[in-house]
């Protein structure tokens, strides 16, 4: 019986592993991935890092331009972020099993929520980009569209979470639905949401840079400017900036985290 | 005041009562009510969470308003912009269209998109299991666990799309820098997701074997690997889930090829609204598959282990 057990897994483990090779290999071929090169190229790109890719006295220049950028791809993510968490508080509530009015609301609400959190942000930012040029509305909006959609799954999560204990409490007490909202599930599913604010934050300051290399917005601008006009040191003069950035944020929001949850 | 005093007296009462049923030396009232006294003051509104969640949303209000208020709004027409994006947003969803490709053509340029995701998750889920394994406080040295940590918190901090475009200088641009370049967050997003799994592990199971004469591999393949390969795999789908997505971008912004670069061809060369319709719907598409896949599997692995 025991040799049963362990051949079965062996050839469980067999299985596994063949698939994964099958699927690599067709990956591979498919995506005409040049393995060596790709290993090759990390070697290299050490090497090239290392000489060409830090920021030198000369590119300093850059800072009183840089910084107006990052000051306003930060201020993007974060108003697009909060908006965001706003409409998705509305949306959530109307779409969560414990605090939905009734099916129909909660429906529409998971779908909008569904499509939101699906269309590439490529596709937000390139539609956006026809009627909005180069503003940093496009950026903001593109950023604020995906972020309804994932907040709004969180925030749902959030509440079903909070169970349906309290509010029947309440329910029994003859609290109306909006006493029942305010008292007991707002309160309880707070720090779970800031939680999910804070890190959407961070996420969309990265995706920022994203949307700014193809919108020719905010910091991704600067950096694709650079970069295309090979003044590398300045291009790692912002990279350096973003990372500052976002690590000050995740300090921040970490230990926010640590008093509120 | 009355109030208290008869509770207080109630509850000595009770205390009482039960510890002359119990044939031990140490009586509840000595327990529970030598030096209690109950405070019936005001219930506290504001601890220290509430203040911070309140300093937080109103420090997120006030930079919100900040924006808006500093935004230059006399380059555009916001209210063209809006009645413009909707009419476009009109025809990219009721009438998508493809011109310039076949559905096969489109198709193939999905699997290329997945077969950027699928490599970067291996090569990412490869490395994070070595890193996770070195970052996990039950099996590590603290010193190592911090290095790893602080080294993989800096990856995560540098955009994806910077990762690919810094390594297309050293690789060219195409599926080498892309592939490359999107296996850095993967793996510091993996390596963060498996040493906290790694670190689920009861401690005892690891003294035992370490008791019984067994070397960190062994800990390793008998244990730790074994108890956490179901969180291990649905971390990892979830991964190849966010990687489909950042292929699509990378294949926009950084020319990996696939379904992304023809979405970029379409709206930010071509302009055409259909076709972006007719690729975001497919995108949809895919993303949903991926999501119920990645479901059932979730509750398959939890099912059989």
């Amino acid at each position: 019986m025991r040799d049963d057990i362990f051949t079965k897994r062996r050839n469980g483990n067999l299985v596994f592993l063949l698939a994964l090779l099958i699927l690599s290999v067709g990956s591979i071929i498919i995506t005409e991935y040049d393995v060596i090169k790709g290993f090759t190229s990390i070697t290299r790109a050490v090497i090239w890092g290392g000489s060409n890719f830090y920021p030198d006295a000369e590119s300093l220049r850059i800072l009183p331009e840089i910084f107006p950028k990052l000051q306003e791809t930060v201020l993007m993510s974060i108003a697009a972020t909060t908006v965001a968490a706003v409409l998705a508080l509305v949306l959530s509530l109307a779409g969560s099993q414990t605090t939905r009015i009734n099916r129909i609301f909660s429906i529409v609400s998971r779908g909008i929520a569904s499509l939101f959190r699906n269309i590439p942000i490529v596709a937000w930012a390139m539609v956006l980009m026809i009627s909005f040029s180069q503003s940093p509305l496009t950026g903001y909006l593109a950023l604020f569209f995906g972020s309804l959609g994932f907040l709004t799954r969180a925030f749902m999560e959030t509440i079903d979470e909070v169970g349906n204990n309290s509010i029947e409490a309440l329910q029994a007490t003859g609290a109306g639905y909006f006493h029942i909202i305010f008292q007991a599930v707002l309160p309880a599913s707070m720090p779970q949401m800031i939680s999910w604010l804070l890190y959407m934050i961070e996420t969309n300051i990265r995706d920022a840079t994203l949307v700014g290399v193809l919108t020719g917005t905010g910091i991704g601008f600067s950096f694709d400017l650079y970069y295309k006009r090979f003044d590398y040191h300045a291009a790692s003069l912002v990279v350096l900036l973003i990372v500052i950035t976002v690590i000050v944020i995740e300090l921040v929001s970490n230990n926010v985290r640590r008093v509120i949850l | 005041m009355q109030f208290k005093e008869l509770i207080v007296q109630e509850t000595n009462n009770i205390c009482e009562q039960l510890s002359s049923y119990e044939d031990r030396h140490t009586s509840f009232k000595e327990l529970f009510l030598t030096k209690d006294t109950i405070n019936f003051g005001p219930i506290k509104l504001l601890d220290r969470a509430s203040i911070a969640m309140r300093t937080v949303i109103l420090f997120l209000t006030v930079l919100t308003i900040y924006f808006f208020s500093t935004l230059d709004y006399q380059s555009i027409d916001v209210l063209k912009g809006f009645t413009d994006t909707f009419v476009n947003f009109k025809t990219m969803f009721l009438n998508p269209y493809a011109q310039r490709f076949t559905l096969g053509e489109a198709f193939y340029n999905v699997v290329v998109t997945l077969g950027l995701a699928f490599l970067t998750t291996l090569i990412g889920g490869i490395v994070a299991l070595l890193l996770g394994l070195l970052a996990a406080q039950n099996l590590a040295p603290k010193q190592v666990t911090n290095l790893i940590k602080g080294f993989v918190a800096i990856i995560r901090a540098v955009p994806t799309i910077l990762w690919v475009l810094i390594f297309a200088v050293a690789a060219g641009l195409g599926s080498a820098a892309a592939i490359i370049g999107m296996s850095f967050h993967s793996i510091s997003y993996l390596t963060k997701a498996y040493s906290e799994s790694f670190e689920d592990l009861d401690r005892s199971v690891i003294e035992a074997l370490m008791a019984s004469g067994a070397n960190w591999w062994q800990i390793v393949f008998q244990a730790v690997i074994p108890s956490s390969v179901t969180y291990l795999l649905s971390w990892t789908f979830l991964r190849f889930e966010i990687n489909f997505a950042n292929a699509v971008a990378m294949g926009a912004a950084a020319g990996a090829g696939g379904i992304g670069f023809d979405l970029f061809m379409a709206g930010g060369f071509y302009f055409d609204l259909r076709e972006v319709g007719f690729i975001t719907y497919l995108i949809i598409a895919i993303a949903i598959a991926l999501e119920v896949f990645s479901t059932n599997i979730k509750g398959k692995l939890q099912k059989s282990i």
